[in-house]
């Protein structure tokens, strides 16, 4: 019975969803104000049957009804309740139906919150909204239905894969999808811009708080997938330049390069046919990410012919989507009024350099993850591209943009003295040295290039906190002005200080553990020991154990460094019940300078024990980044919540804050 | 600071780091293009020793083996035509057995043996590597036709 109450209110979503595309767009049109209100009534009706729908499936799920295709290959009795839930969205028609219940939910909070945005603007951005759904609705029901009968249910589910039986990696594709999904906002507001042919800093002011929450759930899901990667797959990295990572890195970029064009859209009105532009793109590398995992597509053109219906929709809907979009814009952009004019050498013009280069960088990964495809589909034969590829092209764009990251933020708009900037990084400067003469004594002459590595990280981070000492006036007033100053920062320049710091953090980490990870495979009977890195490794003994739904073995090591005691480490490696697939759980002892893991193999014939030791320098400083930049980007909605929600009554106080807010910034 | 001098700037920087880029792609691509062959293709066309390479099909049945105390393996692989010997060197995958699809990135040497330094078993045990599939079908050998599932 739920079933087919999840059915039903999947078919009733599609309907609302509509309707809600179609009737909005003609009340704009006419400016008839009953048919535009009713995309904001159409959008939360849409949110509900797609949450009863979504309820159908958990409880499914949870209660383990085999009886649905999708439970039965997906779960299994014994599994933990955790898992039962994240089995949901482990799958592909899950997944789908998970990005769909994103999508709804941010039209309803469009509708919800936009009380203040023009009218005609909202409908029109609640209807292209709704088209999206439309999509991936009618794809659901056609080719992925989650909620299929079996007519022979089976004893008991075939089981979730078993490296999907994580916490880390239950809660990295919906916050992934967040992402993903978020820039669909962005996406909808640009389009509908080009319907009315109008766009202004109130339109910008709208977008970016979206762009801004898709954009700090992508960094959170990109980097709790990469965690997970680095402890679940026992390979000791942390990013692979898999096809898989590369689908969901290049709308991250790309946003990226939204965020930074909307401000100068929002606080210059220029850059507007750009920022229009880049929202498009954005959600179209998301549409590509998705169907492209979904479709297996990349593994392989030839993919297609073992679901063909599947692989012809997802093209027809990619097709609509981005050929549509971009049609319109090469027909409505140049009706879009040209802004505020800027010399090269200003805010405006580091802003437009940071977007030309994350383009270019995005335009790179583009091409290595697709030139496979390309390759095989004109018959060039079988390829394959792999890090080193990333390496020579990805790495040298994003240097110089890394190096400017700092200088940025100092830079006045409309035109600024690019020698009198520097001069302000003058401190930051020397330090920078002096922090590379000292990797360079710590890493007692390591590689060159790290060491210049480091150092690009530290100028990052250093010009970063001397432009949030230059804010504050820190040193150059009195300590009680400078705190004050610092109080009144608002948010989203803190959320600016946190996340270019984080990110120089972040850069520092992947350097390290790049250039200074050591890796040592042996084979050890207990009681033997391993010297990696100046550290040891004693196998002290290896022991059976039996989990809810999997039996393994357990290696300890004891590890020390001089005899000195530092950490006792337990590898496992699991055996899954139901789908007798071994998995590798990695032990791991994280300290401020790094990483020490450990992974225990077979077992060979004299009785000893395949293991692998790794050392990775600072790699937990990849994830604190990120963590920091999440962070920033929740400060940064924290104060623009302030403003952009402000009723019509309370604008003139918003205005007030603007500038206030412009003064501290001068 | 007129519009038409800043749509030259910024057309300059744009066309100068299109070119940039592309310079980089072009040369990155021509280094680190690994192409994938199949037992049967490595017999048949002419390949540069040492080159890296991608070899994929199954592990021959009765053919692997451990040497030196289990780091050191030696397997064949096979698309049913053709067979590969197989050296490496490190852990294997979890998924890694006889009779499984697997990839091998390597290169071969002077012998005509393959040297892999990384070995792929893909993380479903349902999966076959659609390289794979599509060695086997060609020389005659793919059985399966279950649908592929992927992550």
């Amino acid at each position: 019975m739920i079933a087919e109450l999840g059915q039903f209110a999947i078919i009733m979503a599609l309907l609302a969803a509509i309707a809600q595309s179609i009737l909005p767009l003609i009340g704009a049109e006419r400016l008839d104000s009953r048919l535009m209100a009713f995309g904001g009534q159409a959008s939360l009706v849409q949110l509900l049957f797609v949450i009863l729908a979504f309820g159908c499936l958990t409880q499914a799920y949870i209660v383990s009804d085999f009886t649905l295709v999708n439970v039965a290959e997906n779960s299994h009795s014994t599994k933990p309740l955790l898992y039962k839930i994240s089995g949901v969205w482990g799958n592909h028609e899950g997944s789908m139906l998970l990005w769909i219940l994103i999508l709804a939910i941010f039209g309803a909070a469009v509708a919800a919150f936009g009380r203040n945005l023009p009218v005609t603007l909202k409908a029109r951005v609640l209807a292209v909204q709704a088209m999206i759904g439309v999509g991936f609705l009618t794809f659901l029901i056609f080719t992925s239905n989650p909620f299929t009968r079996l007519l022979m249910p089976p004893e008991n589910g075939r089981d979730l894969n078993p490296l999907l039986q994580d916490p880390g990696l239950a809660f990295h594709p919906p916050m992934l999808y967040v992402g993903y999904v978020g820039f669909s906002v962005a996406f909808s507001f640009a389009i509908a811009a080009l319907i009315e042919g109008k766009v202004d800093a109130a339109w910008a002011r709208w977008v970016r708080p979206w762009t801004l929450t898709a954009w700090t759930f992508l960094t959170g899901g990109l980097a709790l997938g990469s965690w997970w990667a680095y402890y679940e797959l026992g390979w000791g990295g942390w990013w692979f330049w898999d096809p898989v990572e590369n689908v969901a890195f290049m709308p991250w970029l790309m946003g990226t390069a939204l965020l930074h064009s909307a401000i100068v859209v929002e606080k210059r009105n220029s850059l507007k046919v750009w920022t229009i532009l880049l929202a498009i793109l954005t959600f179209s590398l998301s549409l590509i990410g998705t169907f492209i995992v979904r479709s297996g597509l990349l593994t392989s053109v030839h993919s297609f012919a073992v679901n063909p219906e599947r692989g012809v929709f997802i093209l027809f809907l990619l097709a609509i989507a981005i050929g549509g979009s971009l049609t319109l814009f090469a027909f409505r952009a140049p009706s879009l009024k040209a802004g505020g004019i800027f010399s090269p050498i200003s805010r405006e013009g580091g802003l437009l350099l940071n977007n030309l280069l994350l383009s270019t960088a995005c335009a790179t990964v583009f091409l290595g993850t697709l030139y496979p495809l390309f390759m095989e589909a004109l018959g060039g034969g079988r390829v394959s591209i792999g890090p080193p590829f990333y390496n020579n092209t990805f790495v040298p764009v994003m240097v110089p943009l890394l190096l400017c990251v700092c200088a940025g933020p100092l830079l006045p708009w409309k035109r600024a003295d690019l020698v009198g900037v520097l001069g302000r990084l003058k401190y930051a400067g020397l330090a920078t040295i002096l922090a590379i003469l000292l990797a360079w004594y710590v890493t007692e002459g390591g590689p060159l290039l790290a060491i210049l590595g480091l150092g690009m990280a530290a100028w990052m981070l250093l010009g970063t906190l001397s432009e949030w000492a230059d804010k504050i006036k820190l040193f150059r007033a009195p300590l009680s002005t400078s705190w004050q100053r610092m109080v009144k920062l608002p948010g989203s320049a803190w959320g600016m200080t946190l996340a270019h710091g984080g990110l120089a953090i972040a850069v520092a980490g992947m350097i390290s553990t790049t250039a200074w990870k050591v890796e040592d495979v042996a084979v050890l009977k207990p009681g033997e020991t391993i010297s990696v890195a100046g550290t040891d490794y004693r196998l002290d003994g290896v022991r059976e154990l039996v989990g809810p739904n999997y039996q393994a073995v357990e290696g300890t090591f004891t590890v020390s460094q001089n005899g000195e005691f530092m950490a006792i480490l337990k590898p496992e490696k699991r055996l899954y019940n139901v789908q007798k697939m071994p998995t590798t759980e990695a032990a791991i002892y994280s300290t401020f300078v790094g990483d020490y893991y450990a992974v225990i193999g077979d077992q060979v014939e004299d009785g000893g024990w395949t293991v692998r030791i790794y050392r990775e320098p600072m790699i937990t400083w990849i994830w604190f980044g990120c963590t920091l930049m999440v962070l920033a980007g929740f400060l940064s909605l924290a104060d623009r919540r302030l403003r952009v929600g402000a009723p019509a009554g309370k604008r003139k106080q918003g205005k007030r804050k603007q500038k206030s807010q412009q003064n501290a910034a001068a | 600071m007129t519009r038409k001098s800043r749509r030259m700037y910024v057309l300059v920087v744009a066309i100068a780091l299109l070119a940039s880029a592309t310079a980089l792609v072009l040369t990155a691509l021509d280094d680190n293009i690994t192409y994938f062959y199949s037992p049967s293709d490595l017999k048949t066309k002419q390949v540069t020793v040492g080159r890296a390479l991608r070899l994929g099909g199954l592990v021959e049945d009765g053919t692997f083996e451990k040497l030196d105390g289990g780091l050191k393996v030696k397997f064949s692989i096979t698309d049913g035509a053709e067979t590969v010997a197989v050296n490496y060197e490190g852990i294997l995958p979890d998924l890694f057995r006889e009779g499984q699809g697997v990839i091998t990135e390597g290169s071969l040497n002077e012998k005509g043996e393959f040297i892999a330094h990384e070995v792929l078993a893909k993380h479903d045990e349902n999966y076959m590597p659609a390289e794979v599939i599509e060695a086997l079908k060609a020389s005659g050998e793919w059985r399966g036709d279950e649908e592929q599932i992927t992550e």
